[in-house]
């Protein structure tokens, strides 16, 4: 019993350490594996400490909401930026003046009032199977609605935030009722319900399920250079293209994993450092190489793997747009029946 | 003796308050008008909801039945070749997080797993020439749950079999009934409490989970809460759904204590002897085996092997040094809570034994609630009032001292080790209760009137007495915040990860394989609890060898 207690006041004690002077708190939606590395690299580089909590964004923000101006959290860090514009809309980050970060990312990759910034980028463009459907047969994302894919799609469900944020993409740019048409169109076309994740739906595209699928770009990038051969296999079956390209496309849609700095941080100074620090070369170029991502700052080069995808025109719209339409594209993948 | 036994009252009272408070704070939302979302509900989503979770609980509530009874029978009761093996092996499911067995069936049976893959390699067949079961269904949400949910109904059935006098069976067949008769008439009517008891607890298991659903792209009332909390953005519309959800539970507790008001289910004789076990003829008894085997296959053997080839392909990139710091904070939070929670239960458990009123009962069924309530809503609930406290004590300490405390509470493993007793004090109160009420009334009036003190009573008559229903109390704690995720991911303090937090991140990033083996990880530090607890329990068989 003694010792049970010993180790509950262990236990119980254990977070107070992460209160200490200069120290820089961490809430991150990007999971531990994915992020701990290069915090490791920054503490060794700079001398400071940086202390880690993992979880969901919404989750995250919801914790940073209820702490209030006692939170201990000094940077928030999240794999959408939607969900950065919602944490800045909620009042719990605050503007950042550095040159740094105002150089190395491009402008609609950051916040208007430089209260969050992206740290690496990501295309979701529709992947096709090589042996079944030739590139010249697709175009836009719009196209995708046509009753000539009746059955051919896959995409994963509306829960997840990627596809919300597309539609919200479509929302900003043609307005909710050209959006709402177009989810109706998609949803006649789907192969299947939605079920699973993006790497499904490119497994499922290749094992004959259907003939396009929409995912995002580092999950085919670490099919391609993962250990497992199925599904490098499979990865292999389907290609990228890169939609809405041309002078008249508005490009194919792009979203960051960013940060911004808390309203509560009481180490803004080492938390701005930080921030710099993963726009740095060193940094940027780490990303890109260990989860396919591509580098916001255009000095670095994406990887080897990404280069043979070749170039593509990115959706400039500001990022921040999509926050402000997630629930109404929520409302409409309701409405149309976008399980 | 009468302030003694008010002073048990209003600390149950005060416990039951703080435990149903973060409950409390999320139903706070619902006079928090929100017409136009729950239109937009109404009119698009919200039958699917409600249907969904119907049919879910249903199908897992018949098959944790179908699987648990009659185990729990055949191995408390009969004889046949490898019972004894079955007897613990059947236990092991437990150990198994639904969200887990869910992501290693569906690597398996996927359209692009290796099974169907194999099919179709074999048989030349493309997509829509044969028809195969879809995992990632309602029927396949049944089954996943169904199968790591049934040891539930089987371990308290197993425990009341094993308990009951042996003159009641006696009698039973001394009165013309023959082995199944009393098995339908006696037998099974005096274990129904232990059986509801079981089979609620697998409903509230059903009821609360995210992780299996989501992942099978089911849309049940936990799913639709999510969504409109964060999707949609509208927090009192998903607090509103929860409370509904609670609702149903409350309705459902209250129909299980209506069903056992009339009825005591005290052993009235204290003969005990050994039970002689039916054995089974030879093609009953290689049913009974194949039974227990293919339900043990199922799940666990065919779910570990997989874990384990995942395992075994990926375990370079994951044992690093901070793998053994997960297993360390994975077993110290779930030991710390286990006893918590013991504690918990028994100051509710027994201050409802010595003043039973409706206030009590009422005030008990609350704080109990929060395990039908997914992790994130209780996370959420707990968080609301430690973060306003929090900010009180740290704006005093400023005017007052002028420095900041920090959250005390919030910030620190405090909150999730509340949070844990919230989201399980059920199943201990109800282990706990359900080992009380098999103590005669008379023991305590025996003992008050020899001198001793409500408290020496419980220390020291009650607590003996069930040492098995208190083992099994803190183990099954133990084992569920092993498994817990949602609530872990939220509330937990810097720095600081589990075995399931790990898995969750890998397999969010839909990297299952990789995920495989701390989920191996998972299951293997559940097994030893779920050992220790058979043990004990086939040690408490009334008049076992000794």
């Amino acid at each position: 019993m003694l010792k049970k207690l010993a180790l509950t006041l262990a236990l119980l004690s254990a977070p107070l350490a992460a209160f200490a002077e200069g120290e820089v708190n961490v809430y991150s939606s990007r999971q531990e594996q994915l992020i701990k590395p290069i915090l490791d690299k920054f503490t060794a580089a700079s001398g400071i400490k940086v202390n880690l909590v993992s979880g969901k964004d919404d989750a995250l923000i919801e914790r940073l909401k209820l702490e209030g101006e006692n939170s201990p959290a000094d940077i928030l860090i999240t794999a959408d930026a939607g969900r950065l514009s919602r944490a800045k809309d909620l009042g719990l980050s605050q503007t950042v003046e550095s040159e740094i970060l105002k150089t190395s990312i491009p402008e609609n990759l950051r916040d208007p009032e430089n209260q969050w910034f992206g740290l690496t980028y990501r295309a979701r463009p529709i992947f096709y199977v090589k042996e079944k459907i030739k590139p010249e047969d697709l175009s836009t994302y719009a196209d995708l609605a046509d009753p000539k894919w009746k059955g051919k799609i896959c995409v994963r469900s509306s829960d997840n935030i990627y596809n919300q944020s597309i539609l919200a993409s479509m929302i900003a740019s043609q307005g909710a009722e050209a959006a709402t048409k177009w989810a109706e169109g998609l949803v006649q076309n789907f192969a299947r319900p939605p079920e699973g994740g993006d790497r499904d739906q490119l497994k499922a595209a290749a094992a004959g399920l259907c003939d396009l699928a929409i995912s995002n770009t580092y999950y085919y990038g670490q099919m391609l250079a993962g250990e497992a051969a199925e599904d490098k296999a499979a990865a292999e079956k389907v290609a990228i293209f890169w939609p809405d390209q041309g002078d008249q496309g508005r490009g194919t849609h792009i979203n960051v994993s960013g940060a911004t700095v808390t309203k509560a941080a009481k180490n803004k100074e080492n938390a701005v450092k930080l921030l710099e620090y993963l726009v740095g070369d060193e940094a940027q170029a780490w990303y890109a190489e260990h989860n396919q991502e591509y580098p916001v700052k255009t000095t670095v080069p994406a990887s080897s793997l990404l280069k043979g995808w070749g170039d593509f025109k990115a959706d400039s719209i500001n990022l921040s747009e999509l926050g402000k339409h997630n629930a109404e594209a929520v409302k409409i993948m309701d409405t149309v029946g976008w399980k | 003796m009468e302030i003694k036994n008010f002073v048990w009252r209003a600390l149950l009272l005060c416990m039951a308050l703080l435990t149903a408070l973060p409950i409390l704070a999320v139903f706070a939302y619902v006079f928090v008008p929100s017409a136009e979302v729950w239109e937009h509900l109404a009119a698009t989503v919200l039958s699917d909801y409600l249907l969904n979770t119907l049919y879910l609980s249903l199908g897992v509530g018949i098959g944790v039945l179908l699987l648990g009874v009659p185990l729990a029978w055949l191995c408390s009761m009969c004889e046949f070749p490898g019972r004894a093996w079955f007897e613990w092996l059947l236990l092991l499911p437990l150990a198994m997080p639904a969200y887990i067995i869910a992501y290693t069936y569906t690597g398996m049976l996927d359209f692009a797993g290796p099974v169907q893959t194999s099919l179709r390699e074999l048989t030349g067949w493309g997509y829509g020439d044969y028809w195969f079961p879809n995992i990632r269904s309602l029927t396949g949400a049944i089954l996943m749950l169904a199968l790591v949910l049934f040891p539930y109904v089987y371990l308290l059935a197993r425990a009341a079999f094993l308990e009951q006098s042996i003159c009641v069976l006696e009698v039973s067949r001394t009165l013309g009934c023959n082995q199944w008769q009393s098995f339908f008439r006696v037998a099974l009517p005096l274990a129904r409490p232990a059986i509801i008891t079981g089979l609620s607890l697998a409903l509230m298991e059903t009821l609360a989970d995210f992780g299996t659903v989501q992942y099978f792209g089911v849309t049940t009332f936990t799913t639709g809460i999510f969504r409109t909390w964060y999707g949609l953005g509208d927090h009192a519309a998903a607090s509103q759904l929860a409370a509904l959800l609670m609702s149903f539970v409350f309705i459902l507790l209250l129909l299980e204590q209506a069903s056992r008001r009339r009825a005591r289910y005290y052993h009235s004789s204290s003969k005990y002897a050994q039970i002689k076990r039916i054995p089974l003829k030879a093609w009953q008894a290689w049913w009974a085996v194949f039974f227990c085997s293919l339900t043990l296959l199922l799940g666990f053997i065919v779910p570990v092997t997989q874990l384990t080839s995942w395992s075994i392909a990926n375990w370079r990139t994951q044992i690093d040094s901070s793998f053994l710091t997960l297993i360390q904070h994975s077993l110290g939070l779930a030991m710390a809570a286990a006893v918590f929670a013991l504690i918990l239960a028994l100051i509710l458990g027994y201050g409802k034994r010595l003043s039973p009123s409706p206030l009590v009962s009422l005030a008990a069924r609350l704080a109990s609630m929060g395990y039908a309530i997914p992790g994130t809503v209780i996370a959420i609930g707990v968080l609301i009032p430690f973060a306003w406290l929090d900010t009180q004590l740290n704006y005093l300490s400023q005017s007052l001292f002028n420095s900041k405390l920090g959250l005390l509470f919030s910030g620190s493993l405090f909150i999730l080790l509340f949070a844990y007793n919230v989201r399980f004090l059920a199943v201990s109160l109800q282990t706990v209760e359900a080992g009380l009420g098999k103590i005669k009334p008379t023991l305590d009036n025996a003992g008050r009137s020899l001198g001793l003190s409500p408290s020496a009573v419980l220390w020291k008559l009650h607590m003996p007495l069930m040492k098995g229903s208190l083992l099994t109390a803190i183990l099954l704690v133990f084992v569920d915040v092993l498994k817990e995720l949602p609530a872990t991911l939220i509330l937990r303090p810097f720095n600081f990860n589990t075995l399931a937090v790990r898995t969750y991140e890998l397999a969010s990033d839909e990297r299952l394989a990789e995920a495989g083996l701390p989920a191996l990880m998972i299951v293997a530090t559940g097994i030893i609890p779920v050992i220790l607890l058979s043990r004990s329990i086939s040690r408490s068989r009334a008049g076992g060898s000794l």
